[in-house]
């Protein structure tokens, strides 16, 4: 017998008898996003560079995705990061995390887990003591998770 | 009528033994995983399972309800006692004349000799004594083999394994015998063994039994799942513990 | 309370920069699922973590929904000198959760 399963179909078969459903906002995070990098960065010029955000292209799960965010920095008093925030484009809301560092950190590396409702682009942004904003973004694809409870 | 229908049962039989994986064939879920979730894994200071587990510590240290026993008063150091117990279960009740899994072990255990209530099933407290008996066999191989009084109910777990069930009608065998390594729904399909239970499912964002792994299972091809601690769930554990033998155990697993 | 597992070097050398690794038990509930009658299931998620180090703020998180339950969170801080680290988690309602670490730098 031939496995005539496709995504779509289980996706259709779920629907309607599940427990607990995930219900996306009204579809403007990509706009909320901006608005939410305009809030931190204010007037100051965001380039890329000096941060490096790792995340896997592709996860078999968006409950729980690895995310390693560094930035280059000596991490001394006069030069440092002061924080790191992570923006996403298509979750409801567009903040995961901002992290607060200081030259006490030694290095400014955090690593955590974060969920990603959908194939999505992730940003990460470093302010750092002069004031200067810097970032990277990385691309993942989420997959949907085989034979669940729905 | 009975000549053909033994005829169509032995080649159904010889069909599904020689679909069964070889020993040097057989691959765990850790292998058909991602890197990162193998880094999540092997990793115990992040593995979200060994959360359970230290729950599971300190409840083995526990007096249990209004007995003056725990755990460690009978077992003492589990590291030593526990030590491939996991890998041997479901195992033989000689009192109860059929097989208990681990979560039944444990509530057995508690209405014997603790006097307390059993624990429920996936509840916090089982899932962490499970979690913490399971992880005490850590690299030690599975050794769940026939014996005569096992026969029955493995042969049962077996026959329940290569049932073809549910409004998809698939059978455990056709995803997990003959074809495991090809994806379903972008997701690729392991070989089904529970070298990692308890697990920390990312699904579920919590750990979770072998028993709830098959129930998402028999869900997904919308048949009827067992009931928790039925026959014939114990049956098919048992019959997946017989399967991957020899595998070692990798308690508690991380798995999407 | 809930269960925690902390991990960094016990005994590091004056000057090194360890990292250390916390994980919490913690639903992380979004705020965004629906039940199975179709109502919201309200937002529950710890949304602050911080780390003193004898007393001195060395970290800060302020985290939201799109963090993962069981919130996995490594950073780094250099091992100035021995004392206490002091782990908190601080959710929507203001409860706070406190871990104390003894750290001894030789």
């Amino acid at each position: 017998m031939q496995l005539l399963l496709t995504r779509r179909r289980i996706l259709l078969a779920a629907s309607g008898i599940g427990l607990a459903s995930f219900v996306p906002a009204a579809g403007a995070t990509e706009e909320a996003m901006a608005g939410a990098i305009r809030d931190l960065t204010g007037e100051a010029p965001l380039a890329p560079g000096k941060v490096k955000l790792e995340l896997p292209s592709i996860v078999e799960n968006g409950n729980t995705v690895p995310l390693t965010v560094s930035v280059e920095s000596p991490m001394t008093e006069a030069d440092h990061v002061e924080s790191i925030h992570i923006f996403n484009q298509k979750n409801p809301q567009p903040y995961i995390a901002a992290f607060h560092l200081g030259p006490r950190a030694g290095k400014a590396s955090v690593a955590t887990r974060i969920r990603l409702a959908d194939s999505q682009k992730v940003i990460a942004i470093a302010r750092l003591a002069d004031g200067s904003f810097w970032s990277d973004s990385a691309d993942v694809i989420v997959t949907l998770a085989a034979c669940t409870e729905q | 009528m009975r000549t053909l229908l033994a005829a169509g049962l032995a080649l159904a039989a010889a069909t599904a033994a020689a679909a069964e994986i070889a020993l040097d064939a057989r691959r765990s879920g850790y292998d058909f995983a991602s890197p990162e979730i193998r880094a999540m894994q092997d990793d115990e200071s992040a593995n979200p399972g060994m959360l359970w587990v230290l729950q599971g510590e300190s409840l083995w240290a526990r007096k249990a309800d209004a007995a003056a026993k725990s755990c460690q008063d009978c077992h003492g150091d589990a590291a030593v006692s526990m030590k491939g117990v996991a890998a041997r279960y479901p195992a033989f009740d000689p009192v109860l004349a059929r097989p208990l899994d681990l979560e039944q072990r444990v509530n057995r255990c508690r209405s014997e000799h603790q006097g307390a209530e059993p624990l429920a099933w996936e509840s916090e407290d089982l899932l962490a004594l499970t979690a913490f008996v399971a992880r005490q066999s850590r690299g030690v191989p599975i050794t769940v083999t026939a014996s005569p009084t096992l026969r029955p109910f493995l042969d049962l777990g077996k026959e329940l394994f290569h049932q073809r069930e549910g409004q998809l009608n698939l059978s455990c065998s056709q995803c997990h015998d003959d074809n495991w390594g090809k994806r379903l729904a972008g997701s690729v399909i392991p070989q089904g063994h529970p070298t990692g239970y308890p697990i920390y499912r990312l699904e579920w964002q919590s750990l979770g039994s072998l028993q709830r792994r098959l129930r998402n299972c028999m869900t997904a091809v919308r048949a009827e799942p067992f009931d928790y601690g039925a026959p014939q769930a114990v049956a098919l554990e048992l019959y997946l513990m017989e399967r991957a033998g020899g595998m070692p155990m990798d308690a508690p697993a991380v798995r999407p | 309370m809930a269960r925690v597992l902390i991990n960094f070097p016990p005994r590091p050398k004056r000057g090194e920069i360890i990292e250390i690794k916390t994980l919490i038990q913690h639903q992380m509930e979004t705020g965004y699922r629906l039940d199975n009658k179709g109502a919201v299931i309200p937002r529950d998620i710890i949304s602050r973590f911080t780390c003193t180090y004898n007393g001195e703020e060395v970290f800060r998180a302020e985290l939201f929904p799109a963090m993962s339950a069981n919130p996995f969170i490594a950073f780094s801080t250099v091992a100035t000198e021995s004392g206490e680290l002091v782990f908190s988690w601080i959710d929507d309602n203001g409860q706070i959760q406190s871990e104390i670490r003894q750290i001894t730098v030789e």
